[in-house]
């Protein structure tokens, strides 16, 4: 540790006032107050005795992603090499790194699944905080405030929501929007409508529907090595386009043609985005935060009770033409992103509502309408991401009118 | 029945948004969304105006400007069947519009001074606001009878308040942002404006 200190004190005249490399002080600040706690004390009341500052708090967020990333990486290499046929190989860079490293296409080996999902989710991790980190960097250099933490958690979640065959320059157009458009323009973190991991995928997912709504994207495999008869597409995909809704039970005929049960699910063994498979993983991460204070249990509490409630709702009205109202939510929960976006999207403290209440409305709304867009909008099988979005937007609003409220429950109880 | 007038409902509040889907209303909806309450204001009076001219437009249209619409006219036989005077509606539709804003106007100014204090010209405005001739136009096109019209018009009005609440809520939040000096007012706005586009892409795709 003190050697560490040494490093960056040693450093520091090079970046303070009059230095040589003055104008790059946020980088080096940056690193200092990540390393360290930093000296500053407040001189006047009221006085801040605790050491969890904004940094301490987004890294919260990042060492409660672990899990997610853990899985994601197995699950990635774990899907692709299901999925491929062994003999004819992968190809292709990550193909000479496995061949070279004789580490091999073994489905079975827990190793050689995370080694395999990791040359997937590495680049695109590499790539989002290169470009994105530049961006942040830049704007803190030329608008003199600090490089902050919120980037970090951006860049994390960002690779988590991509489909692994992402191409990598659409990471960095959709993360240099993301930051540029979602973030910076309105000041940078804590300032900002919209959150920006989101913004990016959306981006991406309107500008290149393709590559990241597609059947073919979920599975890191591609045409030339993959096994007879494969498709890659995601439960809730398959769901949105079941061909005769009439025939009892329909909703369940994509789940037996995947051959899954709640539990692979539960646990992440199925296709989607990287980060988003494991509901297990995902509550892990809840737990933390929960524990820790820095995610709402509210929002996550109002986003389980509206999935709950809207997913009931649709099943008691049922129907014969849209199977997918007959999807009960314990099968919702564990598919696509909700669980994902229910626990690191949603309690986004930026872009979430700041009061109480509003917490539980934006949560119970995010909740509601991502099973309603799953179910009654054939364009997106997937509804988690728009929700967020689209209560991103509305936050404010309920922010005001809880507020609102709370002033007429004080004025009436006072008697005024 | 109820379900048609429902979808229809949904529709314009949410699908096709005014002022989120298809940009109508602009210039009030960056102009006057600087306050909540404001705004709340502007967005009921936009949804009356639009309660009040959609239907009465589609009289006007059914029963004087289609083709064939004059036929009940006693004593004229089949005189006016071919007459086609759908080449007026641009005209009488604003006028109807201009008339309506005109009689909104007098009565927030005689009885809620405050509110017309604080729209100020938008209010006439609106006469001219394409979110409410947008509104007869769409009527117009998609041959909505009389009751689907004062349904439309209440839908496409609650959807374009509801769009301008949310502006002003994000608007009054924006105070503690940190802009960039060249963004500042109308330009963060209009980049507001996409981003909410954004989010209101949700409903984008629904078939109802």
């Amino acid at each position: 540790m003190q050697f560490l200190r040494d490093l960056l004190d040693k450093q520091a005249p090079l970046f303070k006032k009059g230095g040589k490399l003055e104008k790059l002080y946020p980088l080096y600040e940056a690193h200092d107050t990540i390393l360290f706690t930093p000296g500053d004390v407040t001189k006047a009341p009221a006085h801040v005795r605790d050491g969890i500052d904004l940094k301490r708090l987004m890294f919260t967020v990042v060492i409660a992603l672990i899990p997610c990333i853990v899985v994601a990486c197995y699950n990635t290499g774990h899907m692709a090499n299901a999925a491929m046929n062994p003999d004819v190989g992968m190809g292709g860079w990550r193909g000479l790194i496995i061949d070279i490293l004789g580490i091999g296409y073994s489905a079975t080996n827990p190793f050689a699944c995370f080694f395999h999902g990791f040359l997937y989710w590495f680049p695109v991790l590499i790539v989002t905080f290169v470009v994105g980190g530049a961006i942040e960097v830049l704007f803190s250099i030329i608008r003199k405030h600090e490089v902050n933490e919120g980037f970090l958690v951006t860049g994390m979640l960002f690779p988590l929501v991509l489909p692994p065959t992402i191409p990598l320059w659409q990471v960095a157009v959709g993360i240099a929007f993301g930051v540029f458009i979602g973030k910076e323009v309105f000041g940078g973190t804590g300032m900002n409508i919209l959150n920006p991991a989101l913004t990016a995928r959306a981006f991406l997912f309107f500008a290149y529907p393709a590559q990241i709504s597609g059947d073919k994207v979920w599975v890191a495999v591609n045409e030339a090595n993959q096994i007879d008869g494969f498709s890659g597409a995601t439960a809730l995909g398959r769901m949105a386009s079941i061909v005769d809704p009439s025939v009892p039970n329909a909703i369940y005929g994509p789940i037996q043609e995947m051959k899954i049960t709640w539990l692979d699910a539960f646990l992440g063994s199925i296709p989607g985005s990287m980060g988003e498979t494991s509901t297990l993983a995902c509550l892990l991460g809840a737990a933390l935060l929960i524990v820790t204070g820095v995610g709402s249990w509210r929002t996550m509490a109002g986003v389980f009770a509206g999935g709950f409630v809207m997913a009931t709702v649709f099943n008691l009205i049922g129907s014969e033409t849209n199977a997918l109202l007959n999807l009960p939510f314990h099968w919702h929960f564990v598919l696509g992103g909700f669980a994902f976006g229910m626990v690191f999207m949603a309690t986004d403290p930026v872009s979430s509502p700041y009061t109480d209440r509003g917490r539980l409305v934006y949560g119970f709304l995010i909740g509601a309408c991502a099973i309603l867009i799953r179910v009654v909008n054939p364009a997106y099988p997937e509804g988690m991401m728009l929700a967020i979005l689209l209560l991103n937007v509305l936050a404010p609003l309920i922010d005001h009118f809880a507020i609102r409220a709370n002033i007429q429950r004080r004025l009436a109880r006072n008697a005024i | 029945m109820l379900s048609h007038y429902l979808s229809i409902f949904t529709q314009a509040t949410f699908i096709e948004n005014m002022a989120l889907a298809f940009f109508l209303g602009m210039c009030t909806f960056l102009g006057c969304s600087k306050k909540v309450d404001s705004a709340i204001g502007l967005g009921i009076a936009v949804t009356f105006v639009q309660v009040v001219t959609v239907p009465m437009n589609n009289l006007i249209f059914t029963k004087l400007l289609a083709p064939g619409a004059l036929t009940w006219v006693p004593g004229t036989g089949d005189l006016f069947a071919k007459i086609d005077l759908t080449f007026l509606s641009f005209l009488t539709f604003i006028g109807t519009i201009a008339a309506i804003v005109q009689i909104v106007e007098m009565t927030l100014d005689k009885y809620v001074p405050s509110l017309y204090a604080t729209l100020g010209i938008f209010l006439p405005l609106i006469a001219v606001n394409c979110a409410i001739l947008g509104g007869s136009l769409f009527m117009q096109e998609r041959e909505y009878n009389f009751p689907e019209s004062v349904v439309y018009g209440f839908g496409s009005g609650f959807g374009w308040a509801l769009a301008i609440t949310a502006m002003a809520a994000i608007r009054e939040r924006m105070r503690y942002s940190n802009v960039p000096a060249g963004l500042r007012g109308l330009g963060i706005t209009f980049l507001l404006a996409g981003l909410m586009a954004v989010g209101f892409m949700a409903f984008s795709g629904i078939q109802l």
